[in-house]
């Protein structure tokens, strides 16, 4: 019943953060718990607003549906369903849905006796959306500055937010986390190729060792960060780049309203240069 | 949560360092004592050094500190050979290609030729650099997998910077050299076709630049969870499977139903960062050569809806000046 071979010893009771014992079960591979209940709960309910949306929308092509946020001139008050509503009932559903899961990580670390670092780094996800479509809309006070749900209405978002600010290139923060978000992905192929690298030798070799990975870096680049640290620096940069994302996104607008190119004229002008 | 995360090294005993595995005949010694630096030690190893140069490393980190400098003192050439000027200036500061005007053809060094000599050092300096990363993984008996994983990245750098504008006809199609410069090209091949958004090779790229790094987040924050399990021990795990594989596979099994291995988290790893620049270099390829205008493309292909013409029609300014539609 869907379970590995050496699963059924790991299938303990316990570990709940809530409801005890009445949701510690598994439905085929899942956990189930109290947050899972809610996690389906949520996302049941939303995934019907969405499709209700569609529905009432012009078009079933995936690729234009699009589920829009009220227009600014509602504030930050609800919206009727048709003109908003429903964005915002999908939003909390999400973000419901989202913590929920997060919970049910928890419940699943202490059932496996693992640290929390995968629920709170989904934490950081979970705080990135809501920068985006609860912090930055709050405090620039209307739910039409948050993104609409539609594959390619998301992106004219996220291209239009860009010229609205003239050239989000030029944004700091932006610049450090598309850094970061490179420099995450070239360590993930290192890390990855390197671990290959060493369980797949060359042909007639016999599989190699961290010594071995050591010895690569410091031969390559002069320093090898080694197994436990490669983990923690992924880790850390993965999360800096969420965190830096949902920094540039929220200082435009709230803190700088006028385009990025001119935000750097602080530099230029410094008494320094006179 | 009063409980130990492991997040940094809290002790750090001091041993004899790791000169490394003795390296086969027919190869340099290794460069440079190594030592230990304390704050290293938090986050992973604290050992730095020593370092493999070759020949291979030797002849790329000239070609590199050419290039690098030649860009510098272009760069300080533009601000009149004032270095406060480069200092405040330097974001701005650029070794631009040539203009379109000169084609393919090999301008005067002020004109972009510089920005040609600094390419091809560059470029020579890039494959070099290869060249060593292959070799050294096979001089240990390891795999080539970082070399291959470096070559994607080299495929988007040659095709940005090389492939492309020759297919264009033009070296002023490539990528300037400077901080602003690079960004101010990457939002005008954007803007001049039709907003790469809506380039579906641009989006596959993305989807792999942001599944590396939930992918990373994932796998780090997984080992470093089963840590207490030997978890960090990844090639002992995956040859003999222990209970730190055990739980991170069950961990996610339970969570979303579905689990990698120990081994095959690496693969799922190595292939969303090569597809990354892979599909993004297809996606650079195909603008302006294949496809002029994304955005028509999209609406073509019943991807975008055209948008409700709400303002009169106005020529496109390119056409005006004898571009092509």
């Amino acid at each position: 019943m869907a379970m590995l071979s050496f699963e059924r010893k790991y299938r303990v009771r316990g570990g709940t953060l809530v409801g005890g014992d009445l949701f510690d079960f598994w439905v085929g591979p899942f956990y189930v718990g109290f947050f899972g209940v809610t996690t389906a709960f949520f996302s049941l309910l939303g995934t019907t607003m969405i499709l209700w949306s569609a529905a009432m929308g012009p078009t079933w092509n995936l690729w234009q549906i699009s589920i829009a946020p009220p227009e600014l001139s509602y504030g930050l008050r609800l919206a009727p369903m048709m003109a908003g509503g429903l964005w915002q009932i999908i939003t909390v559903c999400a973000l419901g849905a989202f913590v929920s899961w997060a919970l049910r990580e928890v419940e699943i670390c202490r059932k496996l006796g693992m640290g929390l670092h995968v629920p709170v780094a989904f934490g950081f996800a979970i705080l990135a959306y809501a920068t985006l479509q609860v912090i930055r809309p709050v405090l620039m006070g209307a739910w039409g500055h948050a993104f609409p749900y539609g594959i390619y209405s998301h992106l004219d978002w996220v291209s239009n937010i860009g010229y609205q600010y003239l050239h989000f290139h030029y944004n700091p923060a932006h610049m450090i986390a598309a850094s970061l978000f490179f420099a995450t992905t070239l360590a993930l192929s290192m890390h990855g190729g390197l671990v290959l690298s060493a369980t797949n030798p060359k042909k007639g070799e016999v599989v190699k060792t961290a010594e071995h990975e050591d010895t690569f870096f410091r031969d390559f680049i002069g320093y090898s960060v080694g197994t436990l640290g490669i983990h923690r620096l992924g880790l850390f940069l993965a999360l800096a780049s969420v965190w830096f994302a949902a920094l540039c996104i929220v200082i435009s607008g709230p803190f700088w309203t006028r385009g990025w190119p001119e935000w750097w004229g602080w530099w230029l002008n410094l008494p320094i240069w006179r | 949560m009063a409980e130990y995360q492991n997040l940094f090294t809290t002790v750090q005993p001091i041993g004899p360092v790791h000169d490394g595995i003795p390296l086969p005949r027919g190869d340099w010694k290794r460069s440079g004592t190594p030592f230990l630096v304390h704050l290293f030690g938090r986050l992973g190893n604290a050992q730095i050094g020593p370092i493999y140069l070759g020949t291979l490393g030797v002849a790329s980190l000239l070609f590199g500190t050419l290039a690098f400098n030649i860009i510098g003192f272009n760069m300080l050439a533009s601000v009149n050979w004032s270095p406060i000027q480069l200092v405040r200036q330097l974001f701005w500061l650029a070794l631009e290609p040539p203009p379109p005007s000169f084609g393919l053809s090999i301008p005067p060094l002020a004109q972009g030729g510089w920005w040609l000599v600094v390419g091809f050092m560059l470029t020579v300096s890039i494959l070099l650099w290869w060249a060593r990363t292959y070799r050294r993984a096979r001089q240990l008996g390891l795999g080539t997998h970082v070399a291959w994983a470096f070559a994607a990245a080299i495929w988007l750098y040659l095709v940005c910077g090389f492939f492309r504008p020759i297919m264009m006809g033009s070296w002023g199609e490539a990528v300037p050299f400077g901080i602003f410069p690079h960004l101010d090209w990457v939002s005008a091949i954007s803007l001049r076709y039709g907003n790469l958004f809506y380039n579906p090779f641009h989006a596959l790229s993305i989807v792999f630049l942001y599944g590396s790094v939930l992918l990373f987040a994932m796998h780090g924050a997984t080992i470093l969870a089963v840590s207490r399990f030997g978890g960090e021990r990844e090639i002992e795990q995956i040859v003999d499977r222990g209970t730190a594989s055990e739980r991170a596979a069950l961990f996610w099994r339970w969570t979303m139903g579905f689990n990698a291995t120990m081994e095959s988290i690496h693969r799922w790893a190595w292939w969303f960062a090569v597809l990354c620049p892979l599909v993004g270099g297809i996606g650079i390829l195909l603008t302006g050569t294949v496809v002029d205008n994304w955005y028509l493309w999209s609406v073509k292909h019943h991807v975008v809806p055209s948008y409700p013409s709400i303002y009169p029609p106005v020529a496109d300014p390119a056409l005006l000046l004898g571009g092509k539609p």
